[in-house]
């Protein structure tokens, strides 16, 4: 457990992060440009969570942290999560059953 | 529970058991004691392990404390999806940009010095990536600081003198209220984060970090890359969603 914690990540490992940010955020920007209606928001997202991914793992040493450290971590993006499923299920529910529009 | 106060305190709980000593069998080092180590750890692993876990625990309420403005975000463009695009398409995409590789930039600069502490390398190679970071901070903040003097010469601040050229000055006027409060707030954070670093910076200086103990860099390492992963969400959200229907 101890060695786990001291693990010291090579510096060509940080440039090549910091290389595929770079890259994410060209093709978001590049992306952007062109009209692919809803996949326009599809492509920016999962470009989003991919590099904060990347970020989480390398940069915030989450890939060589404790298992709790990591439930940690995901556990306040699960939660985000259902912010936003539980609220907009609501927000686009409303009005499908008639009488309940107010 | 009364039982349980019966109890030594120390009766069932086998791993937090220590008392700090020479030749302390739970002291993973070979000298007695490290100066850092608090005497409620075992070792400085457990010590390190508990402080980061501690910050990825505020590290949550934070992305919560986020959430709830990404909540409204989401809920007011899916109400307001035009409004949105066209009010969106006024924004800056090359600051933006700019911005988003200035953040990137200074997360590098924040990892290669929690590792310059982690291999001990000598305080001045800590001390200039910490000021490289500063310093990265600092751009985006006057870079911000240009964006947010524009809007307010436009008459984009949301209020009484707020002014709408477009079709929807009502989802306008939502988008740069959303606008100025997602990116304010994360100029405040970056504000605290340079102010983090500041006293991190000075520490460094004092020879405070080596490979047995970098625990103030490393955590607030993670703050640091938290708000940039935030602005990672608010560059494409905020800056790009208008860009091929601003094309008009």
């Amino acid at each position: 457990m101890s060695s786990v914690a001291h693990h010291v990540a090579p510096v060509r490992l940080y440039l090549a992060i910091f290389g595929a940010l770079l890259v994410g955020t060209v093709i978001t920007v590049v992306v952007a440009f062109f009209d692919l209606g809803a996949l326009n928001n599809v492509v920016m997202l999962a470009i989003a969570c991919a590099k904060a991914l990347l970020v989480v793992l390398f940069f915030m040493h989450v890939r060589w942290s404790s298992r709790l450290t990591w439930v940690v971590a995901a556990s306040g993006f699960f939660w985000l999560l259902i912010l936003f499923v539980l609220t907009m299920s609501d927000y686009m529910s409303r009005g499908w059953v008639a009488g309940t529009l107010r | 529970m009364s039982e349980g106060y019966a109890q030594p305190p120390t009766a069932g709980l086998p791993g937090n058991v220590a008392i700090h000593g020479p030749g302390d069998p739970h002291d993973g080092h070979s000298h007695p004691h490290h100066p850092k180590l608090q005497h409620h750890f075992d070792d400085m692993a457990q010590q390190a392990e508990a402080s980061t876990l501690g910050m990825w625990v505020f590290l949550v309420t934070e992305i919560m404390f986020f959430g709830g403005l990404f909540m409204a975000y989401l809920m007011y463009r899916w109400a307001n999806p035009d409004g949105f695009q066209e009010a969106s398409a006024h924004l800056s995409i090359w600051l933006g940009g700019f911005n988003t590789a200035v953040l990137i930039f200074s997360s590098l600069t924040m990892a290669m010095a929690v590792r310059a502490a982690q291999t001990s390398a000598p305080p001045k190679t800590q001390v200039g990536w910490l000021l490289g970071t500063i310093a990265l901070g600092l751009v985006f903040l006057v870079v911000k600081y240009f964006e947010y003097a524009e809007k307010f010469s436009h008459n984009l601040v949301p209020g009484p003198n707020f002014v709408w050229e477009g079709q929807y000055a009502n989802a306008a006027e939502i988008f740069y209220s959303i606008y100025f409060c997602m990116t304010g707030l994360h100029a405040l954070h970056m504000i605290i984060g340079i102010g983090i670093m500041a006293v991190i910076t000075w520490m460094a200086w004092r020879r405070q970090f080596d490979a047995t103990y970098y625990t103030p860099v490393e955590v607030s390492g993670l703050y640091w890359h938290f708000v940039d992963i935030v602005w990672i969400f608010l560059f494409p959200l905020l800056y790009l969603i208008g860009r091929h229907y601003g094309a008009h």
